[in-house]
């Protein structure tokens, strides 16, 4: 008996804004400990929560993005339980009146080989509603340390129908809807800082069959591998346990990614009796068209309709697209640089090959930095818009090799020159000079009369030696064409 | 102490002393100090009185006269408040256990509206725990007696409010209001107590109950004093989302200014049987008197008035189960010693620090709210109160105010009603529905038993409409000034 | 509703986190019965198409511009905490296994 996976997500990200969903004190990650706290923060006797607008445009815009029907009215709902990083030990969320309904996430699932684009398709979404987020519990031998910096950040959850089918196909839509979700300036994303959380449910069933079997709730999936991992071993258990004859259990399990299996987790609320109820201290939203409008008229390219462009109007191979458009930074510096570079696809070329080479180099020692102003972006590096394009234009005016771009390139990065000036300074513009040329190849010929009679007799190779010797005059700086034509020019003369 | 003490006159007097010279903030505040100090061995309105910080504030009140300040008419003078509302660094205890050592790290908004006018914000007041009764006997704390019959309660949950105005130990007090925590005691303690429009009263730093009906409000020996703190606290809050973005009006200003006497309504319900024989002689009075003023008055009907109860128990025992939980014995509450995990912290901290009202009250709200009892019991006490909004909604139609008693009986003895709750709750039959439909409601003193029980009237306005209303109650309190009479401790 | 079965105060004490003596399951559940009990009037109001009410004078959109404020220090922050190391709450050992 074959057996198919079902597979639903439940995202949570945290939205990056000033301030926390409902107080206006900061919001932050690696901040001392309870240092972004206040009375609404820690529940104190008399707090009361206040709305804050900027997170709910970005839910709207989230919900544009990834084509939901944004709600006319939505409104706040108390879900009521106890643990000890929920300071009310209520969580203000929305429950029947959510801020998006419906919506998409498009996939692009591996090719045959890493060349070819893969196949894509909608995996579709139930809802998106915000919330606020709880603090963070440390656990010790014999007790348990709680820092409440995270309560109360805004936190929007994307829910996923029970729509995937493999850890595949849960990796891609992770994968793009990370990168959708920063492209809009939503969220870094950054799991390692929580600012992206999954939770999955699983099942499987016969191949063929319309039930939905017993469905396990999987938590800890603290990367985007290991979300893929863990919901690959929970499908591997649930078909295992069927063969050998027991019945899933609906429970909680947690992935543990150093063990690499899953086990079953005591649930926070027994009996899941949330009590939900509307909260009286907060006033519902109402989103009028025009605010839609207005947020619509300002979202950004999607990342897939993007590498669809690239190919069609530059047509650029998938494997640069692919590499391109994982990042937003990437393609706004590569579109910036294509409006003053005479070719799109060498400037492509260089970005993804030489660029990103020098970016993750300087970025390495910033390993542990958490400021995302202290990584070298592709907007703050040395090598501007401006002086790649020059680079790409000296090479397609014929006026500087490949190669010698290539060994300027990394000097560029490191100094901030421009290539213009690193041509001057290293006095490589003499070897364009043609009448230099000229003169050292006829001396190369008078030095090598007998390459040279080889040639003229025929010998077509004997032309190399002529070459290699005014390249090592030039001391490789020489334009292989120009010298081949001069020399083939001076020989056929003489 | 003498009659003539400063601490027996009205806030009105004491702010016009203030001005002319006469008295000094110091030395009425040390009139307070030695009249607390005198009787609540008796009363036992007081919890908590930082008499240092109370001179202290005293003392800067002075200073800013000496200084030639353009000064607030409350500046200088002892306000005293209920304890579940915020003060740095004074305790908040709201009568419980729980809260045992707990000092609040800020301000509510009312408090820094006060301390902003220059009031001396002195002494934290005895409650039912979390605002829940209606006598104080269920303060973890020991009850508050009637400054008018020892043996007798002060009414709740504001009682120590309620009792530190009448026995003279503060000039004004705040109390807090949900099912008629401030008019009840009022009545009972014959003194004026009011509560606002929901919403013109910001609720930041006010230990919630049931949030969408608990309102601060004055308590005073007169309307005008009710008026004069009224306009202090009142107004739009940008950190409660619930508050009202109103102007307020100088309500204390506005009282005297004539305007033609409006319709007085009646309502049948609340005129029935189980309403004590010299209330509802006293009642009758005062419908004479605004007769007598030129008002008319006109029987209504608000039908759901039976209702009211269950629907308010509904509802506010929901909202207090959830607004209860995080006295859970983790961030900031006692905590029990008894805990092995985690688990336990919850269940045996709240087991210790909650009184038997206060749990009987979150576990009926949990269960009001659970899984298969939503639709047929919090739901349905929503819809329910739709229909006694509309009933209010009808009435003021035709009248400009809606005359009732405030409470069914005078003062009751401690211990006649406290083994009973539904008895406890029914006294509240004639506050309970001005909360459910928001209005604004003001007890004004009207008379006494024949054994000296103060009994109270009450006033119910439109929503917003503070100025019309507590221009009528005063059209009836100046001509009375029942509040004005002194128990004799 | 409550003529179907009586609370299970088990149950209901539990979501409210609150332990009770076996003296007060006892009394609470004849006292919260009666309240129950007297409740029942509620079952017979037609409420057939009217709207419940969420809060007493509705309104939409009450909220704030997202700027940032000052908040506590840690040491504001606990200072009413029953206990607590390296700036943190401590709480009895979570089981979460």
């Amino acid at each position: 008996m074959e057996y198919e996976a079902v597979i639903g997500l439940e995202v949570h990200v945290q939205l990056d804004t000033n301030s926390k969903m409902f107080t206006r004190v900061g919001t932050g990650f690696g901040y001392p400990p309870n240092t972004l706290t206040d009375p609404v923060v820690l529940g104190l006797p008399g707090a009361l929560p206040v709305m804050n607008r900027e997170a709910i445009e970005k839910s709207i815009k989230v919900g544009l993005l990834l084509g939901c029907k944004i709600a006319e009215i939505c409104k706040w709902d108390r879900k009521n339980y106890f643990y000890p990083d929920m300071p009310k030990n209520y969580q203000i969320s929305q429950f029947d009146q959510p801020i998006c309904e419906g919506g998409e996430v498009e996939i692009e699932m591996p090719g045959e080989n890493p060349a070819k684009m893969g196949k894509h398709r909608m995996v579709e979404l139930t809802r998106i509603h915000l919330e606020e987020d709880v603090g963070k519990l440390t656990h010790y031998e014999q007790d348990s340390l709680v820092d409440y910096n995270r309560a109360g950040s805004p936190l929007l959850e994307i829910v996923s129908e029970p729509d995937m089918h493999s850890p595949e196909e849960v990796f891609a839509y992770l994968t793009s809807l990370r990168n959708s979700l920063v492209a809009a300036g939503i969220s870094a994303c950054d799991m390692e800082k929580g600012q992206l959380r999954c939770d999955a449910n699983i099942s499987v069933r016969p191949v063929g069959t319309e039930t939905l079997g017993t469905k396990v709730e999987l938590k800890n999936l603290n990367t985007i591998s290991g979300v893929r991992n863990g919901v690959e071993y929970e499908i591997r258990r649930q078909i295992r346990a069927i063969q050998e004859g027991e019945t899933i259990i609906q429970e909680t399990r947690r992935w543990n990614p150093d063990q690499k299996y899953t086990t079953p987790m005591r649930t926070k609320e027994m009996a899941h009796d949330y009590r939900y109820f509307p909260d009286p201290d907060l006033m519902p939203v109402k989103v009028d068209q025009d605010w839609v409008d207005r947020i619509a008229r300002e979202l950004p390219e999607k990342p897939f309709d993007k590498q669809r462009r690239y190919q069609q109007d530059m047509n650029l191979p998938y494997t640069v697209t692919s590499a391109l458009c994982g990042d937003h930074l990437l393609c706004a510096y590569f579109e910036e640089t294509t409006e003053l570079a005479k070719s799109a696809t060498k400037t492509a070329n260089w970005v993804v090959n030489d660029l990103l080479r020098e970016l993750s180099q300087a970025n390495k020692t910033d390993e542990l930095s958490e400021e995302p102003t202290k990584r070298v972006t592709p907007q703050s590096c040395p090598v501007t818009p401006q002086k790649l394009a020059e680079l790409v234009n000296l090479i397609e005016d014929g006026k500087l090799t490949n190669n010698v771009a290539k060994e300027l390139f990394p000097e560029m990065f490191s100094s901030g020159k421009s290539a213009a000036e690193l041509i001057k300074e290293k006095g490589l513009d003499n070897q364009s000079d043609d009448v230099e040329i000229e003169g050292i190849c006829a001396e190369a010929i008078s030095n090598d009369p007998d390459a040279a009679e080889k040639f003229r007799g025929g010998k077509e190779g004997a032309i190399n030696a002529l070459k290699g010797a005014v390249m090592k005059a030039t001391r490789g700086q020489a334009n292989p064409k120009v010298v081949d034509e001069t020399l083939r020019r001076l020989l056929a003369s003489s | 102490m003498p009659d003539n003490s400063p601490i027996f006159k009205t806030a009105k007097e004491l702010s016009s002393d203030l001005a002319n010279g006469t008295l000094s903030s110091t030395e009425l505040t040390q009139a307070m100090i030695e009249r607390v100090d005198t009787v609540d061995d008796q009363i036992h309105a007081f919890l908590h009185l930082d008499k240092e910080d109370a001179l202290n504030q005293a003392k800067l009140s002075d200073d800013r006269r000496a200084n030639g300040k353009e000064l607030s008419p409350l500046d200088g003078i002892p306000v005293s408040l209920k304890d579940v509302i915020a003060v740095q660094d004074q305790p908040l205890t709201a009568a419980s256990k729980i809260l045992e050592n707990y000092r609040s790290p800020y301000d509510a908004t009312v408090t820094q509206k006060l301390k902003h006018a220059g009031a001396v914000v002195a002494g934290r007041l005895n409650l039912d725990e979390f605002a829940m009764g209606s006598s104080t006997e269920n303060s973890a704390y020991g009850a508050t007696c009637n400054p008018w019959d020892l043996e007798r309660v002060p009414g709740g949950s504001s009682g120590g409010s309620s009792a530190a105005v009448a026995a003279r130990e503060t000039p004004l007090s705040l109390g807090s209001d949900t099912g008629g925590s401030i008019r009840q005691p009022a009545s009972l303690c014959g003194v004026v107590g009011m509560k606002p429009t929901y919403g013109m009263v910001s609720r930041y730093g006010l230990a919630a109950f049931a949030s969408s009906l608990d309102q601060i409000g004055p308590f005073s020996k007169t309307v005008e004093d009710a008026a004069l703190l009224l306009e202090i606290i009142s107004g739009h809050d940008p950190l409660d989302s619930t508050s009202f973005p109103k102007d307020v009006p100088l309500y204390s200003q506005e009282l005297d200014n004539v305007e033609q006497p409006g319709v007085i309504g009646l309502p049948k319900e609340f005129f029935g049987p189980g309403m004590d024989d010299e209330v509802r002689a006293s009642i009758e009075q005062s419908i004479e008197h605004y007769r007598s003023l030129g008002f008319q008055t006109k029987e209504i009907s608000l039908p759901t008035t039976e209702l009211s109860i269950p629907v308010y128990y509904v509802i506010a025992t929901a909202e207090a189960s959830s607004n209860l939980a995080r006295y859970d014995g983790i961030r900031y509450t006692s905590r029990s010693e008894h805990a092995q995990n985690a688990i336990d912290v919850y269940a045996k901290s709240r087991g210790e620090g909650f009184g038997p009202e206060v749990k009987r009250r979150c576990i009926l709200g949990a269960y009001g709210l659970s899984s298969g009892y939503y639709d047929a019991y919090y739901l349905r006490a929503q819809k329910a109160r739709t229909l006694i909004r509309q009933d209010f909604e009808r009435a003021f139609k035709d009248v400009d105010a809606i005359l009732t008693p405030t409470s069914p009986t005078p003062a009751f003895k401690f211990g006649e009603k406290s083994e009973d709750p539904i008895s406890m709750y029914l006294s509240d039959i004639y506050t309970i529905s001005t909360n459910l439909a928001g209005l604004p409601g003001i007890s004004v003193p009207c008379g006494f038993t024949e054994s000296g029980l103060p009994i109270g009237m009450q006033l119910i306005g439109q929503a917003f409409e503070e100025t019309k209303l507590l221009k009528i109650a005063h059209a009836y309190d100046r001509e009375h000034l029942y509040g004005t009479q002194a128990p004799t401790l | 509703m409550s003529e179907d079965a009586p609370m299970d105060i088990d149950y209901v004490a539990n979501l409210a986190r609150i332990e009770l003596t076996s003296d007060e399951k006892t009394t609470y559940q004849r006292q919260l019965g009666d309240v129950l009990k007297y409740f029942e009037k509620l079952q017979e109001l037609d409420v057939e198409g009217v709207e419940p009410t969420a809060h007493a004078f509705p309104r939409h959109n009450v909220w704030d511009e997202d700027k940032s404020k000052e908040g506590f220090s840690a040491e504001e922050a606990l200072k009413n905490a029953p206990q607590s190391r390296h700036d943190q709450v401590v709480v009895p050992k979570v089981i979460e296994e």
